[in-house]
């Protein structure tokens, strides 16, 4: 079995789409949640979302590429130029037709479908824009990846709500440990904030009118956000062969089904991602210093996972260092799990646990060390990072030093 | 009251109990009502009533319903509210 490093990450997200930007703002716990601006908010209860603002397509694409992607694939190829930029990779024949595609998206183009949508019952239109199904269809992310930056291997799409990303990360992860390829380039993405969209969230009342507090007592729900992120694991040793620096190593990987549940997540289906993680990796408990933890700043989440983290690390979980993104980054569905592996991979480079942002008053039944607020240099050897979907689909990434 | 019975008439419809078996006192998780079915069933009686009901999942001040009797008290108050005086 091959070991895999993480060489090359690339960044579209609320806080920059520049690693450095990405990395300082979840260290300083910025929050890129903002009043909705992209999108008529006339009929909308929700104020507040995590938008990539400012993000230009024209001049990423072109006028006419960019009118042929919707912007969740917009933002997985712009991802994934960069990732394979920071790698140094190079693509050339030989490498081309071993590199494998994987993207993961909740939902795939839902600006598309509901642009097309409106056009159609909104205004009665009797025709839509011929490239209606090339956007939307759930895997025109790694179908552009692949076209834009010719990879040729195996390439396909991942849903699983708020998993995707790292379902995606991690079934890429077993292709390279296999043999099967020797690169991977994989992550998640969403573009999530139409009005249908955030009306479709709404209804499920978790949606919070403030900003995302996890694990704190004050707080309110979910916000949404939208962004990618997008990796390039390689072998090991292909990646020291060509002096590559990777930022970590990818270990482990667990994945498990609640099967109980659609909305209410379950402790013991989290406790065996999380299980079966470590036993992938061949980890200790107590090798595990930091929790990325999925934190979404609802209720039913916050409490299970630390109820869920309490009952697998036993006695060490007093010692873990936990955090959540989502203060800062909010939850970009399908894009979450790649982005927050990403800041994993940040985290073990330099030593520096973020914090969990927006944290206002403890909550008692979270009562384990959640770094509020304020980011944490420790030093730390592996680190694992949540998600756990709607619809109760679980996937755990374990990383380690590189 | 009418209020009551729609309100038992749409929690009887959404997880498949007969309606007599439904009183005031009824206890949302003795009768198996579950995450999906408790914001479906808000969801029904906003329609049927033209009301909004304040509920977020995570708001520690938000509606804690129990019972039966406590949705149908909240759903009367709305819609007094609504009613012009």
């Amino acid at each position: 079995m091959n070991r895999v490093v993480i060489t090359g990450i690339g960044i579209v997200s609320p806080v920059g789409c520049v690693i450095d930007e990405f990395w300082s703002a979840l260290v300083e716990g910025r929050s890129g949640i903002r009043p909705i601006q992209a999108v008529a908010t006339e009929r909308l209860t929700t104020s507040s979302a995590a938008q990539v603002l400012g993000y230009d397509a024209t001049a990423q694409f072109g006028r006419k590429q960019a009118n042929s992607l919707d912007r969740f694939a917009q933002f997985a190829v712009s991802a994934a130029r960069d990732a394979v930029k920071d790698a140094g990779l190079k693509i050339d024949e030989e490498l081309a037709p071993q590199v494998a595609t994987i993207v993961g998206s909740g939902a795939g183009g839902l600006n598309t479908l509901d642009d097309a949508y409106y056009r159609l019952y909104g205004e009665n239109a009797l025709t839509l824009h011929p490239l209606t199904i090339p956007r939307f269809m759930g895997n025109a992310a790694p179908s552009h990846v692949s076209l834009d930056l010719g990879l040729k291997g195996p390439a396909y799409s991942v849903a699983s709500a708020c998993a995707s990303g790292a379902h995606a990360i991690g079934l890429a992860f077993q292709m390279v440990r296999s043999g099967s390829v020797p690169v991977a380039v994989a992550g998640g993405t969403e573009a999530c904030l139409s009005v249908g969209t955030i009306k479709a969230w709404e209804a499920l009342r978790i949606l919070s009118n403030d900003t995302c507090r996890p694990f704190s007592k004050t707080r309110t729900g979910l916000v949404l956000g939208e962004g990618a992120a997008i990796l390039v694991l390689e072998d090991r040793d292909r990646a020291v062969a060509r002096g590559a620096s990777p930022y970590a190593e990818l270990r482990g990987f667990g994945m498990s089904s609640d099967a109980v549940d659609m909305l209410s997540p379950d402790p013991d289906g989290a406790a065996r991602a999380i299980r079966a993680a470590l036993q992938d990796a061949r980890a200790d408990l107590e090798d595990v210093d930091y929790v990325n933890a999925h934190g979404t700043g609802t209720t039913m989440n916050d409490r299970t996972e630390i109820g869920v983290l309490r009952s697998v690390f036993g006695a060490h979980s007093e010692r873990l260092a936990i955090s959540s993104n989502k203060g800062v980054l909010a939850h970009s569905l399908g894009a979450a799990g790649a982005l927050e592996a990403a800041a994993t991979a940040l985290t073990l480079r330099d030593q520096i646990a973020p914090p969990t942002a927006n944290f206002e008053v403890p909550d008692p039944e979270c009562d384990l060390d959640v770094i509020p607020n304020t980011a944490r240099p420790m030093p730390i050897r592996a680190a694992i990072s949540n998600s756990f979907a709607l619809g109760g689909l679980n996937a755990v990434l374990l990383f380690a030093r590189a | 009251m009418q209020v009551l019975d729609d309100v038992k008439r749409i929690i009887a419809r959404q997880i498949s109990v007969p309606f007599d078996q439904l009183s005031p006192e009824s206890r949302l998780e003795a009768i198996g009502i579950e995450s999906l079915d408790v914001i479906e069933i808000i969801f029904a009686l906003e329609e049927k009533f033209g009301i909004a009901i304040g509920f977020n999942a995570n708001e520690s001040a938000a509606l804690a319903f129990e019972t039966i009797g406590q949705i149908a008290d909240e759903v009367q108050k709305l819609v007094a509210k609504k009613a012009p005086a």
